[in-house]
């Protein structure tokens, strides 16, 4: 034993101990507080000295005005090159003209009924998909045979292009609006399940121990801990799927035209390529880009804003 | 007697044993501090009498409904408010809605922290975050409550204050308390008595009992807490090449 025990301490930080005062002193390893309304004092203060006031949230005018000044460069840039007059006006026709074939298609209403009947399409294919891909997701994300027994194969159908599918879907379901569906399914399914499994594969390990320890059952595992701490990636493989299965759509649309298939944003590009009038396929093509545009601006934006912000995961990006 | 360990052995596959002939009786409503420097499996422990881990050999006795445990970082689920996190736990464990709302709100003004209720956990300081943590595992009503490290991330202020919040809750509610720490000022602060494990392989080496004066005379402690850090350094001593 040391003769004096105060020099061995574990920690660097001593409260050097004076012998005469050694009744009066509170040192760290007594008690500190002199009571319960003490220690209720000492907490409240130490809690406000440690948290961060709240900041308010203004518009933040620049994320308005500068996607619209892009917008704006791009437009005249379009505009100056086809001034220079290097191609046909038929070819690449201008903004204007684009504008004007536009308003034209509006007149006769078929702007109108492409867009409701692409993006009928689009949602209730996505919505479909996703409750289709979510338990099977999750299932495959539990449990282990599964998932080795068919990871590859979801992985595979993520990266084979859905369109490759039009063909076989219009042998089976003929022109209709099933085979749109498929084509639907087939591109959206895969990646959402494959959002989700690497969702819970980036779950911090300790969750599930605080789970186990908080005596989930598996269920509750699944819903009340995996499927909200996956919630970051999922909503990525949303976002995704959600991508795919407008690509599929659209691709669907441009194949299969004709039979009981309604008449869609792509069938809208296929009927301009037909007639091979170039203003009519631009103002489809920039009717497609706006929809989706649209849809990540006020769906997926939103939503993922808001679940970082809740998870304190927004502070320092640039969105 | 609700935590008997009896000759306790635990290896992993066919590596060194991490714990070797651990025998402890921990006694209803005490509170003991398991001390040990980093090596001595003192988590490992943990996790057997949490029923997490099995043991390879040796037997244990622990209460047939479990224990609560806290981990050394906070371990709240960032998606939920800090009382949420409690409601989850009392849900996890078949309380009824309209009594988990007031339960979670009693225990959140246990641990002072009544009107942060709706704070999300990125929102809310380390030692705030560590008592919604004590909060929590204090809603799963077990007798035993097992703590890791809980307190080895805060800084020394809000430590020393947690301390005598640990004690005031401990007082108050009547659980048994498993501490494990590599901090021996920690363990002579919180633990009635304080088990020292040797390292490689982890064993109760030496015991100390703690009494109310070393509460509150500081010289007292220092002087137990002296004799014991001496007695650990032997122990990491024995490793050096």
């Amino acid at each position: 034993m040391p003769s004096n025990p105060f020099v061995v301490q574990e920690e660097p930080v001593v409260e050097p101990v004076e012998t005469a005062a050694r009744e009066h002193v509170h040192a760290a390893l007594t008690r500190t507080s002199t009571g319960k309304e003490d220690l209720r004092e000492l907490e409240s203060g130490l809690d406000s000295l440690q948290s961060h006031a709240e900041r308010k949230h203004r518009i933040d005018w620049s994320r308005i005005l500068l996607p619209i000044a892009a917008l704006v460069v791009l437009v005249l840039i379009w505009q100056f090159y086809v001034s220079l007059g290097l191609k046909r006006r038929d070819q690449v026709p201008g903004p204007l003209d684009v504008l004007n074939q536009m308003a034209l298609l509006w007149g006769e209403g078929k702007v109108q009924e492409s867009v409701w009947t692409s993006l009928q399409r689009g949602i209730i294919g996505f919505v479909i998909s996703v409750a289709i891909a979510t338990p099977v997701g999750l299932l495959l994300a539990q449990v282990a045979p599964l998932r080795r027994a068919f990871g590859p194969l979801i992985s595979g159908l993520q990266v084979l292009p859905s369109v490759a599918w039009v063909p076989a879907a219009i042998i089976w379901f003929g022109l209709t609006d099933a085979t749109v569906y498929f084509v639907v399914f087939m591109g959206a399914i895969p990646s959402i399940i494959n959002g989700l499994i690497s969702g819970v594969d980036q779950i911090p390990p300790q969750y599930r121990r605080v789970g186990t320890v908080l005596g989930a059952s598996r269920l509750q595992m699944a819903l009340q801990v995996i499927l909200p701490a996956a919630l970051p990636g999922y909503l990525g493989g949303l976002k995704q799927g959600w991508a795919f299965s407008w690509r599929s759509l659209m691709a669907a649309e441009i194949i299969a035209v004709g039979g009981t298939i309604g008449f869609g944003l792509g069938s809208l590009l296929d009927q301009g390529r037909t007639l091979s009038d170039m203003a009519v396929v631009m103002a489809a093509i920039l009717l497609i880009l706006a929809v989706g545009i649209l849809i990540e601006l006020l769906v997926f934006g939103p939503i993922e804003k808001r679940l970082l912000r809740r998870r304190g995961l927004l502070a320092g990006s640039t969105r | 007697m609700p935590v008997v360990l009896e000759h306790l052995g635990k290896r992993f596959g066919d590596g060194a044993p991490v714990l070797d002939d651990v025998n402890a009786n921990i006694k209803q409503g005490e509170f003991v501090a398991l001390l040990g420097a980093s090596g001595c499996g003192k988590s490992t422990l943990l996790n057997i009498i949490a029923g997490l881990e099995a043991p390879t050999s040796g037997a244990l006795e622990v209460p047939s409904d479990g224990a609560a445990f806290m981990f050394q970082d906070a371990a709240l689920f960032p998606w939920l408010t800090a009382r949420e996190n409690i409601e989850l736990a009392l849900k996890l464990r078949g309380v009824g809605k309209a009594e988990r709302r007031t339960k979670a709100q009693e225990l959140l003004e246990l641990v002072h922290l009544g009107s942060a209720g709706d704070k999300r956990p990125h929102e809310l300081s380390g030692g705030m975050r560590q008592r919604v943590s004590l909060a929590r595992s204090l809603a799963q009503d077990r007798q035993l409550l097992l703590m890791d490290e809980p307190f080895a991330a805060l800084d020394a202020i809000t430590r020393d204050l947690l301390h005598d919040e640990l004690e005031r809750i401990w007082k108050e509610t009547g659980r048994t308390i498993v501490f494990v720490t590599h901090n021996v000022r920690e363990a002579v602060r919180l633990g009635q008595r304080v088990l020292l494990l040797s390292s490689r392989p982890g064993r109760v080496v030496q015991e100390w009992a703690v009494t109310e004066e070393h509460r509150t005379d500081a010289g007292l402690a220092g002087q137990l807490t002296g004799v014991i850090t001496a007695r650990l350094r032997e122990e990491i001593r024995r490793h050096a090449k």
